[in-house]
């Protein structure tokens, strides 16, 4: 019975990270586009090495299909962990019902997998990073990502713990003052990211940044918001619309 | 009258049960594992690290792996 209620959510919860991609497509595509193309420019006016020659995959299948496909994919990956996570999450976190959960755990989802990994490492265009330290920087940037998770889990526990004591506001308040704290001691003695390359475009490179975050927050928002809806539904069927709602509006006539 | 009839109407939802967590855990390690090993087609294959040999799934998600934040090359 819970298996499959399990089974029900993480099914929605991909659906749900589906869709949210073709949002988050939409935008990559509209608006992300136009500096990755800023920076490939840039990368082959500097570099002399034939650029072009063997092309695996052409430019208009990278910007349409194959970023349809990445950004599609995460979407589906990150629907279904973010769903498990709501299982876990449900009923645990305080007096919320299934759409306030869903809200709240997509927003912390974002905030630890996507907005604080950023401030540390953010989103880099072709052109920046030096491909002899990608291994560092991959490494550095999954590390960066659990840090933050852990961290905001741990944070999570804390608030839980100090609720019954220091009443919700306060603990809450200081979970979030000790994860913030934490992430900033984890960032501070992390090593820096790479240097962006001399000449490369001031704009281009906030704009390409912007434009990453903007997909990201799209993503998260468009998810916790459709996933909420469908697990409300599941969860609490008489709570939505057309019963709650009749049962409100007849409640005064009586 | 009225108003006292119409009080108790729920307004606010009683708080979701939790779903006891040995139901959860199977879901979640499996397909959390399957879930991370979709992200690390998108996100890392052909960069960092490669299972297959070449630069197709590099190039083909080049796009997305840059806009999502990924560290690509």
């Amino acid at each position: 019975m819970n298996s499959a209620i399990v089974r029900a959510l993480l099914v929605r919860g991909m659906l749900a990270g589906l869709c949210a991609g073709v949002l988050a497509f939409v935008f990559a595509y509209l608006v992300g586009e136009g500096p990755v193309d800023a920076a490939i420019a840039f990368e082959e006016a500097g570099s002399h090495h034939a650029g072009g020659g063997e092309e695996l995959v052409s430019r208009s299948m990278q910007s349409t299909a194959g970023l349809a496909t990445g950004v599609l994919v995460f979407g589906v990956a990150v629907g279904g962990i973010a769903a498990l996570a709501f299982c876990f999450t449900l009923g645990r976190i305080g007096r919320f019902g299934a759409r306030a959960t869903a809200a709240l755990t997509a927003l912390a989802a974002f905030l630890t997998v996507c907005l604080v990994p950023t401030l540390k490492y953010p989103a880099n265009p072709p052109a920046v990073g030096d491909p002899a330290t990608l291994d560092q920087r991959t490494a550095l940037y999954f590390l960066m990502i659990a840090l933050s998770v852990l961290l905001g889990i741990a944070a999570v526990l804390l608030g839980r713990r100090l609720g019954p004591k220091w009443g919700n506001w306060n603990a809450s308040t200081a979970a979030g003052l000790a994860f913030v704290a934490a992430v900033t001691v984890a960032m501070v003695f992390l090593p820096s990211g790479d240097k962006v390359p001399e000449g490369f475009p001031a704009t281009d490179l906030w704009e390409f940044r912007i434009a990453s975050l903007g997909i990201q927050a799209l993503l998260w928002a468009g998810f916790g918001l459709l996933f909420g809806y469908l697990a409300e539904r599941l969860l609490e069927p008489r709570a939505t619309a057309p019963a709650g709602r009749g049962a409100e509006l007849s409640a005064p006539a009586t | 009258m009225a108003q006292s009839t119409a009080a108790p109407a729920p307004t606010t939802l009683p708080a979701a049960t939790p779903l006891p967590v040995r139901a959860i855990l199977p879901w979640a390690v499996f397909f959390g594992l399957v879930m991370l090993v979709l992200l690390y087609f998108v996100g890392a294959e052909q960069g960092a690290l490669a299972v297959f040999s070449g630069d197709g799934v590099h190039e083909w998600v080049h796009d997305s792996r840059h806009l999502l934040g990924f560290p690509c090359h």
